[in-house]
């Protein structure tokens, strides 16, 4: 399965990640709609990335399982961790405040959603959205 | 469809019908980029538009936007349920409220007594208590806790615990709050406060003890004179500030058609819409207007009267009780 990363150091990079998760959703068949849906997601992932962990990486690829064909998106930073996962996956919470994206607004862009993080050691997010 | 004919004529009716169609969108939970999506194939497959490529990349530009738009509705929409359910769950609590602090009003021949307690809000941060036996002595406490809602309604239990404790309709007024403030010290925390009046009614010498905690002065009217006085001798410390507290108590004796009104601050600090406080006059008329009332009466005269002069906006929970003797 052919694979591709960027890292993220600065605010630009947010930009990078888009542009290769748009065109990865693209290759694999996606419409416009699902195509900016991933790259919101991936922006999410990225900023959060770039403001919170300082750097880090995104790493998106074609992923098939159990016959099903999506796109996978892992974010992945050694920054310092997220202490109450089940708080910020709340809905409402974030520094936005109600507008609905953050944490919970990419888990409701895709189909799933996983996460590992440890205080002080970093976090490990992974999302995919299936062809449909 | 619509779209086309609203491009051939723009009518209002056209405009009307997508309004309709939008309805059921919203409804269906179809996001705004989606519905973006709907417009973009639309206007595509009418050719006679000679849509530019300039024009439906446009569109892209937009259903970006439209995304956070569509999260903040969706999760606008989840809030709204939590809210509800929420709403629920206190509505649940005032009811198990109500059942645990219920209080029966004293049946005391000669002497007539009633209350009325409104919360502002779900739940009532003001408690009315009767302490009734077989004896020639009813008791009866009125608390408030500074502050209201559910921290407040909390409280009363508490309050209440304590009250039944003291078991007898004849236990002095001071020595019932001194053991009050004594278990409100020690189980609550720093900043919470309550401030109660506690009465004790002598049926047999037709005598009216009363002892305060910080609580708002009651009322004593004298029928003869027709004249209202506060019993306010003793306005001692709020219940649980400092855990060593003796309080004074003073007496009264009552003649026939004599009352003892007991008000919370929610009473006695009413304001208007303009922020104006009701003065201590203007109560006293109100209740001199409604004095040849039964109690029971009374009390919800005055409180009708209050909530016009509140401009139907009660701030405080409202509690008023009377004792009256009759004969
Ligand atoms: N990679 C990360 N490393 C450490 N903490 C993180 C990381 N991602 C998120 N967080 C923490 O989780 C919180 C919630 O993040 P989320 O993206 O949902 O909202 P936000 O970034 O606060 O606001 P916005 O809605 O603008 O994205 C953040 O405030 C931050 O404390
Ligand atoms: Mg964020």
């Amino acid at each position: 399965m052919d694979v591709s990363s960027v890292s993220i150091l600065t605010e630009w990079d947010i930009v990078a990640a888009r542009q290769m998760g748009r065109s990865e959703a693209k290759t694999i068949g996606f419409g416009a709609v699902d195509q900016a849906r991933i790259t919101t997601a991936i922006s999410e992932l990225a900023r959060n990335i770039y403001l919170y962990a300082e750097q880090g990486s995104v790493t998106i690829g074609r992923f098939e399982k159990d016959g099903k064909v999506g796109i996978r998106v892992i974010a992945e930073d050694q920054g310092p961790g997220i202490g109450d996962v089940q708080l910020v996956l709340q809905d409402g919470y974030s520094s936005s405040y109600g507008l609905g994206a953050g944490l919970p607004g990419v888990k409701r862009l895709m189909d799933e959603f996983d996460i590992q993080t440890e205080v002080g050691e970093g976090t490990k997010i992974t999302i995919v959205k299936w062809l449909s | 469809m619509l779209l086309s004919q609203y491009l051939k004529y723009q009518t209002e009716r056209n405009l009307y019908l997508g309004q309709n169609f939008s309805r059921h969108l919203v409804q269906k939970n179809i996001t705004p980029e989606e519905v973006i999506s709907i417009h973009k194939v639309a206007l595509e497959e009418i050719q006679e538009l000679g849509m530019t490529d300039t024009m439906i990349i446009s569109l892209d530009f937009l259903t970006e936007f439209m995304i956070q738009y569509g999260l903040a509705l969706r999760e606008h929409k989840i809030l709204v349920e939590q809210q509800e359910s929420m709403n629920h769950e206190i509505e649940l609590a005032a009811k198990v409220q109500n059942t645990m602090l219920r209080t029966k009003k004293p049946e005391l021949d000669g002497v007539d007594i009633d209350f009325l307690s409104v919360p502002a809000g779900k739940m009532n941060g003001d408690y009315v208590y009767f302490q009734d036996d077989d004896s020639d002595f009813v008791g009866i406490g009125v608390a408030d806790v500074v502050g209201k809602g559910i921290p407040a309604a909390l409280c009363m239990s508490m309050v209440k615990n304590g009250l039944d404790t003291l078991g007898q309709a004849s236990i002095s007024p001071a020595y019932a709050l001194d053991v009050l403030n004594r278990i409100v010290e020690k189980s609550v925390e720093d900043n919470m406060f309550i401030s109660m009046f506690y009465g004790r009614y002598d049926n047999e010498e037709s005598v009216f003890t009363y002892a305060s905690a910080g609580h708002e002065p009651a009322l004593y009217y004298c029928a003869r004179e027709e004249k209202f006085y506060d019993l306010d001798e003793s306005k001692g410390l709020l219940l649980g500030i400092l855990p060593d507290v003796h309080y004074m108590e003073s007496s009264i004796k009552l003649a026939k058609n004599d009352m003892i009104i007991i008000m919370t601050d929610g009473v006695t600090e009413c304001r208007t819409e303009n922020e104006r406080f009701l003065s201590r006059q203007e109560l006293i008329d109100m209740i001199y207007n409604v004095k040849d009332e039964t109690p029971g009466d009374l009390a919800h005269s005055v409180f009708k009267a209050l909530e016009k002069f509140q401009a139907f906006h009660q701030r405080d929970d409202f509690t008023l009780a009377v004792i009256k003797k009759v004969q």
